[in-house]
């Protein structure tokens, strides 16, 4: 039995210590936003904070975390799906199918979350994460548009642009 | 219920069953293209009012709109749910969609047509039927409404879901009526008048898309995210030679291991391990001691492939698929002659969602949940791997972690899954395929090589052209019966005389394109646009090299060409007008061009790059100019535009599947890349439609990528690219 902190909610987890942590997420604790595409921490499908650093769920073998190691998901980003970054991807219409776009939103987030401004060659270094559907544009134009967001004073407008035709 | 809706009520039963009857000849689950001709309601389980199958209508105004095709990301459903909208005359805001199953629309006698969703067809082939089904509910709400006030029906007027009668002020709404509305006869769909696109106000407008949220907190459930009470957890192995067989296995080495209750044969050369969780079974099944039958080809290797088809560039037989005028003959005697030859490789799809499927087949019930790009043929799939007949099997389609043409027509991965879930009666088995599976047992894009030969006369103009490409066959694989004779023109696409759906925009008098058929023993599929895109490299580097040997600009070679072939001349025109084409770049940047034609539609591009002396290439800027007649959305078409450029610069830089003893040799990401974000150009999308034809859009433009990224390589360096991926490739 161990125990782990996810979203805010310690989990009691019954697991063989070298189960990585991708697959505790999705299939002791039943999240299933976190998602499988490699295995090798090449794709980053799998992103997920531990304690504010970007990590790749896949690699991490779960008998290195302790209970005190908080990790959030991308259920856990925002309780209202209002966190700058899922905003703005959807202000942009950013995923096509999809299925990376949870690990996209965490890259995104935990680049901004340290660097509130990022560069395009900061975007560049940070954002590694593979899209087949190649959205990448998008997510380029997103990352700057989360970071303006966040900056402006106040809550943020709910209202949506129309996406750039 | 008045007189009038009682009238029409019977007539509708008569023709109900008029219609049961032509469909029942027409044969419900046949191949190829079926087109509904039946907008007839029926009684539904999902709660509101059934005016037509395409529209459902809910008291508190919700318009629920049926949408058959599937979605992996390319946005047909948002662009189909537009045109019934926009001929429904309801309010965007009130939209919502649902997907009919499969088993749904065999029970219906396909009142939803086809719903197979590749050769980007999505919105070109049902347009017409979707439309008349949003215009049909329109007239039917009206009539409902005229009824209900004993007027004209001539006398009402309806914007956004609201019905007016001016003369008396009074007004509805389209929830409130639905439940009339829905007891009428449907009219004749051939009477139905629809609007001119130039007049659309939903569709040809850049909204956006329906289904975002979910794919921003985690909620979607794609297939691979299925739960189901008492489900078990699968994964495979296939021989890992293609053609190999499974000899044997020892269970007894992974009785013991944590979760796990059993291996099962799926198929001849397939093991399955089943347990409580994906990684119990992953790990046992890494653990699980197998032997296989490799089989007659454990010997092939990339090499062996590549002399088969060197040998079907120069062999004397070949299938000669256009021959105008005397080429050979032209080419001999023109005053210049140039020759190159081409090649590209195997490529894998790598949908990022691996292959998966949950199935749950007992003795009289057989059930998937399946992310397919073809939800009928998983449902035969399901009926003939699980042994229940089709009226009791059920396909659930969940939204595609990407499909490209994997998950169309073959199915093997339903097929795998009804084979375990057989030997576990009634209880729900979700496979997975881990990435190494999917990778290695793929349906590829075939490899190919082509031999271009041209002929130059001393005033610079192209007298004759000679293409022969070799390699193997889609078709020849997946369907042998209609290639006879190595005759597959489908091998050949964009190279064809015909116009309308990806005919060659040159005229060229002396001209002889051919094709030698070289089978491998690697399975070929359709990959996200098939033979286009190495045929478009094929042409439009050779053009370029044919044009630097006439000693003409490339783009002005071109368009001498092009004078019988408006179309592909106004897009490549916009393409490089855009682009500033022929006006000075910044130091160290050159320019390529191209265009090609695919899916009916017309796409050209303009790249602009610069090799540093190291010979690191770098993509600065691509235009890319697409007429694809009607643009239902163009904010999405912008974005499968960029999607393109990034899964046609992934295969130019990266994308090689290479083969050693049998097998395939990258397994993973780490040697199969993908582009990633930091060398995405800057695209800019060029929308110049005519508006006289519905053309594809997921697939067409990938093509022009390569080959202008590649002739402006060739601008910069002075060197041609004839061989890819360019990771390969020095370009110093």
């Amino acid at each position: 039995m161990q125990t782990l902190n996810v979203n805010g909610k310690l989990r009691e987890v019954e697991v063989e210590e070298d189960t990585p942590l991708l697959w505790v997420i999705r299939e002791q604790i039943g999240l299933t936003g976190t998602k499988y595409g490699c295995g090798v921490a090449q794709c980053g499908a799998c992103s997920v904070h531990i304690n504010g650093e970007l990590k790749r769920s896949c690699s991490i073998k779960v008998s290195t975390l302790k209970a005190s190691d908080k990790i959030v998901t991308i259920e856990g980003l925002s309780p209202t799906s209002s966190h700058p970054v899922q905003k703005a991807w959807l202000d942009l219409d950013v995923p096509q199918c999809g299925y990376c776009q949870s690990g996209q939103i965490m890259a995104a987030a935990a680049l901004l979350a340290k660097n509130p401004n990022p560069s395009d060659p900061d975007i560049d270094a940070a954002m590694t994460n593979i899209c087949r559907c190649g959205t990448y544009q998008r997510i380029r134009a997103a990352v700057h548009a989360a970071a303006g967001m966040a900056k402006s004073a106040g809550p943020a407008s709910p209202a949506s642009q129309a996406p750039k035709a | 219920m008045n007189n009038n809706a009682i009238r029409d009520s019977s007539t509708n039963i008569s023709r109900r069953r008029f219609l049961v009857a032509s469909a029942a000849a027409g044969g419900g689950l046949a191949l190829g293209f079926h087109i509904p001709f039946s907008f007839a309601a029926a009684e539904t389980k999902t709660a509101g009012e059934e005016v037509t199958a395409w529209v459902l209508i809910r008291p508190d105004d919700t318009c629920v709109i049926r949408i058959a095709r599937s979605e992996m990301g390319q946005g047909t459903r948002t662009g189909l749910a537009q045109l019934v909208a926009e001929e429904l005359e309801c309010n965007w805001k009130n939209v919502t969609t649902e997907s009919p199953t499969a088993g749904e629309n065999l029970a219906r006698k396909r009142v939803w047509g086809e719903m197979s969703t590749g050769g980007s067809r999505g919105i070109r082939t049902s347009e017409d039927y979707v439309r008349r089904g949003g215009a049909a509910a329109r007239i039917m709400l009206l009539q409902a409404a005229a009824d209900q006030w004993k007027v004209p029906v001539g006398e009402l007027s309806v914007s956004e879901g609201v019905i007016t009668h001016a003369p008396s002020k009074r007004t509805t709404t389209y929830g409130k009526v639905a439940a009339a509305a829905a007891k009428l006869s449907p009219p004749d769909p051939k009477s139905i008048q629809l609007k001119d696109p130039r007049e659309w106000k939903i569709a040809g407008k850049p909204v956006k898309r329906l289904d975002t949220s979910p794919k921003l907190n985690g909620s979607q459930v794609f297939a691979i995210d299925v739960k189901q009470p008492g489900m078990l957890c699968a994964t495979i192995k296939a021989c890992p030679v293609f053609g190999g067989k499974l000899a044997s296995y020892d269970e007894a080495k992974i009785a013991g291991r944590p979760g796990v209750r059993g291996a099962v044969k799926v198929n001849d050369a397939t093991v399955a391990v089943v347990a409580d969780t994906w990684w119990h079974a992953k790990t046992a099944l890494d653990a699980l001691p197998i032997v296989w039958d490799e089989g007659a080809d454990a010997n092939q290797s990339s090499a062996t492939i590549a002399q088969r088809l060197e040998q079907g560039l120069t062999a004397s037989e070949a299938f000669a698929s256009r021959n105008e005028g005397d080429a050979l003959k032209a080419i001999d005697g023109a005053a210049k002659k140039v020759t190159a030859v081409y090649s590209t490789p195997f490529l894998a799809h790598s949908t990022m969602e691996p292959m998966n499927c949950t199935a749950k087949v007992s003795a009289d019930r057989a059930e998937v949940w399946v992310p397919t790009q073809n939800a009928e043929a998983s449902l035969a799939a399901l009926s003939e791997a699980s042994g229940v007949a089709l009226e009791k099997c059920e396909v659930y389609k969940h939204d595609l972690g990407g499909g490209f043409g994997r998950r169309g027509g073959t199915q093997d991965y339903v097929r795998q899954a009804a084979a375990i879930a057989k030997q576990f009666p009634g209880i729900p088995i979700k496979m997975i395929w881990s990435r190494e599976e999917d990778m290695t047992h793929d349906f590829y894009r075939p490899l190919s090589q082509c031999r271009m030969a041209a002929g130059i006369d001393e005033n610079g103009k192209l007298v004759g052209l000679h293409v022969r490409v070799a390699g193997p066959s889609i078709s020849g694989y997946l369907t042998p019966s209609v290639v006879v004779d190595g005759r597959d023109d489908r091998q050949l696409q964009g190279y064809y005389a015909k116009p309308g759906d990806a005919q060659l925009g040159y005229t060229v008098p002396n001209l002889l394109i051919e094709y030698a058929l070289r089978p491998t023993h690697v399975p070929v599929g359709p990959w996200r646009g098939v033979n286009t895109n190495q045929n478009a490299v094929y042409m439009e580097c050779f053009m370029d090299e044919a044009a630097r040997a006439a000693g003409a600009d490339p783009l002005e070679f071109r368009r001498a060409l092009m004078a019988n072939h408006p179309k592909h001349l106004a897009v490549l025109n916009a393409a490089a007008e855009k682009a500033d084409y022929g006006k000075p770049l910044p130091a160290g940047v050159y320019r390529g061009i191209a265009q090609f034609m695919g899916y009916a539609s017309y796409s050209a591009a303009v790249a602009e790059v610069s090799v540093n002396p190291q010979g690191k290439l770098k993509v600065h800027r691509i235009v890319l100019a697409l007429n694809c007649g009607h643009p239902v959305n163009p904010q999405q078409i912008a974005a499968q535009i960029e999607g393109s450029v990034a899964f046609g610069l992934t295969a130019m830089l990266y994308g090689e599947m290479t083969v050693e003893n049998g097998r395939m040799k990258q397994q993973n990401f780490d040697t199969y890349e993908i582009m990633r974000l930091a060398e995405m150009p800057k695209v800019e999308t060029v929308l110049v439609p005519s508006y006289d034809f519905w053309g594809g859009v997921g697939e067409p433009t990938i093509a022009v990528v390569s080959p202008a990224v590649l002739n402006a390589i060739h601008a910069a360096t002075g060197k041609p690219v004839r061989s890819l991926p360019l990771k390969n490739l020095s370009l110093v």
